[in-house]
């Protein structure tokens, strides 16, 4: 059995011992605040350690992309990069805004309408990521002659998601609409991207 | 830490002696491989495989510092460096074959290391522990794998790297940010090759620290044995060396014939031609499939195509990441205190039924997408599950085992009749 006087110091005297005694000892006080002062140290160096791993300043400052859409005709679309990320830009024909409008809103997995996706005025406008977002390939569709899939948007060739004309997913195991970065249009021909 | 029988280590010569009682080294090597490690007598050739995955990681190693010292972990060269690695460094060819090939060769022997210890109950007390640890090195091994995939900087590699790093966006709320924060970007780039790299030659030392723990743990208790039965007397073991040091150095050989076939003959059989078309972040290759040790688990992720409470893309992380984090319960799933499946006629036939299913998954794995092999993966998924889940409690219950030999000397001579002593006595 281990009793107080077994922990004794040598040379100590354990009558001064035993007065000391409350709760929490003085030297355990001086133990845990010990610890705490280290453990607060070692939380302050690992801080950097995890950040330094987030987007550097250079790769933030590459995050706005100036784009000149005037050669885009109705039905056409391009690719481009926003973030290192391939960005489709695609004029909507009438026929494809009115499909992607006939839409009950209500039975998308992700709801949201073509308006909500667009800038008003410029709804033919569709500005997206180009980035599925099941597991991020690429979804085909921008380039002429590609596979549009079944809703006549785009189609991811990796796990077969297909996105309508408004770039919602309507099928496959993505779970959301194909992301709208943000951005401003500089004037009828001209947008910023981020 | 042995049995009691263990020869002890006696240094004859001065030095040795000497040594001894500064750094005692040799003895730690002969009380861990040597004469000093009473090994049961009956294991099979089953029993080469954790040395061989040993042996892979230590050419891993090699092969692997000699190539950092000609790979160029930057985005804008990193392609032609492996490129350069190919045509103008001297052996590098052979280096990067022998490397890439290799961890083709270390997940297979390790795949077998694990079949073995599923069929003999390896994994059963008194060695849930070893079993914990190796599950610990697979996981190290399939992150080691997958990040040196993405160093050549190939399309497979940056394609790769996209979809992995997805699995992590699949997180609800913070699964965006954490996947830009492993990426350190919002797609593959510099950075995450970088970090990729570094991360790709600490892993396998880690890697190493784990094995020594899994060597560790394993001799407590000693090596399991076909007969699944503990080892009782002295005439139930041999010593590892010279025994099966010799053993071993036969699956060693036979192990070097099938890598050396592989580096000389086929050293592109297990990858793929995209690959050797540098990264464009704006194409993706028609079709995506991780290398084949990772197919299982991969036809696992697709399985899941329709949104249920949770969105479909979570239930695959999930179901993916669940396959393997559900070994780690093995140990406590198989109730039965009978450990081989040789005197386990139910659990045998269901162990089998799971290995056709694992093969079935990693061809669906790397099959087109189409309604027949969604519909094949989805139903392989469900029993791998259904195995470890539901099959394996209710088997260990309900199952009457064959009957046990009373020690492993007995097995022996059972099986090897002219031998036993008694019988040649009566003859």
């Amino acid at each position: 059995m281990a009793t107080v006087e077994d922990q004794l110091p040598p040379g100590e005297d354990p009558a001064l011992l035993q007065e000391e005694v409350h709760d929490p000892r003085r030297r355990d006080f001086i133990n845990i605040a010990a610890v705490s002062f280290a453990g607060v140290g070692a939380v302050a160096i690992v801080l950097p350690l995890i950040n330094q791993m987030s987007p550097s300043a250079d790769v933030l400052a590459a995050s706005s992309t100036e784009l000149d859409i005037s050669k885009i005709e109705p039905g056409q679309a391009i690719k481009s990069t926003f973030r290192k990320q391939p960005l489709f830009v695609r004029n909507l024909t009438p026929a494809e805004m009115s499909a992607a409008n006939a839409v009950a809103v209500g039975s998308l997995r992700d709801p949201q309408t073509l308006a909500e996706r667009t800038k008003d005025g410029k709804n033919n406008w569709l500005v997206t990521l180009g980035v599925c977002t099941h597991l991020g390939c690429i979804p085909l569709g921008a380039a002429e002659g590609e596979n549009k899939g079944p809703f006549g948007g785009y189609f991811c060739p990796c796990h077969g998601s297909a996105y309508d004309t408004a770039g919602r997913i309507r099928q496959g195991p993505a779970p959301k609409n194909l992301e709208v970065p943000p951005y401003t249009f500089n004037s009828d021909t001209v947008i910023t991207v981020g | 830490m042995s049995f009691p029988w263990a020869k002890h280590y006696e240094p004859k010569q001065p030095l040795m002696r000497w040594l001894d009682e500064k750094l005692p080294l040799p003895r730690l090597v002969y009380n861990a491989v040597g004469a000093g490690y009473p090994v049961p007598r009956n294991l099979n050739y089953f029993w080469n495989f954790g040395v061989l995955a040993g042996l892979a990681l230590t050419l891993q190693i090699v092969t692997g510092v000699t190539l950092a010292m000609h790979y160029a972990a930057n985005g804008a060269v990193a392609f032609g460096s492996v490129e350069s690695i190919m045509r103008d460094v001297n052996a590098g060819w052979f280096l990067r074959y022998a490397h890439a090939n290799g961890a083709s060769m270390f997940l297979l022997v390790v795949y077998i290391h694990i079949a073995r210890g599923l069929y003999y109950g390896s994994y059963k007390a008194p060695r849930e522990m070893v079993w914990l640890l190796g599950v610990v090195i697979f996981l190290l091994m399939m992150a080691t794998a997958f990040m040196g995939y993405v160093l050549p900087w190939g399309q497979m590699s940056f394609w790769g790297a996209q979809v992995i790093t997805g699995f992590f966006s699949a997180i609800p709320l913070v699964g965006e940010s954490i996947r830009i924060w492993l990426l350190g970007g919002y797609a593959p780039d510099n950075a995450a090759l970088n970090r990729f790299f570094s991360l790709h030659y600490l892993l396998p030392f880690v890697t190493a620290g784990v094995i020594i723990m899994h060597i560790w743990a394993l001799h407590i208790p000693g090596s399991n044995n076909p007969t699944g039965v503990d080892v009782k007397s002295e005439a139930d073991t041999v010593p590892f060396h010279p025994y099966y040091t010799a053993k071993d150095g036969v699956g060693v050989g036979v192990f070097m014939l099938v890598f050396a076939a592989f580096i000389f003959f086929a050293p592109n059989m297990l990858g793929h031609p995209d690959n050797y078309i540098e990264a464009n972040p704006l194409s993706t290759p028609a079709h995506i499939v991780p290398e084949w040790y990772f197919l299982p688990f991969y036809a696992i992720l697709k399985s899941f195509t329709a949104d249920f409470i949770l969105p479909a893309k979570l239930w695959g992380v999930l179901a993916m990441f669940g396959s393997i984090l559900l070994l780690f319960f093995l140990p406590w799933l198989d109730t039965s205190p009978v450990r081989s499946a040789n005197f386990r006629p139910r659990y045998r036939a269901f162990l089998v039924a799971l290995l056709v299913d694992v093969l079935i998954l990693g061809y669906v794995g790397g099959a087109e997408a189409n309604a027949r092999n969604v519909v094949m993966g989805q139903l392989a998924s469900a029993y791998y599950f259904l195995h470890f889940l539901v099959i394996l409690p209710l088997v260990s219950r309900s199952e009457r085992p064959r009957p046990l030999p009373m020690s492993i000397t007995q097995a022996v001579l059972d099986k090897h009749a002219g031998t036993s002593p008694a019988k040649t006595a009566m003859a």
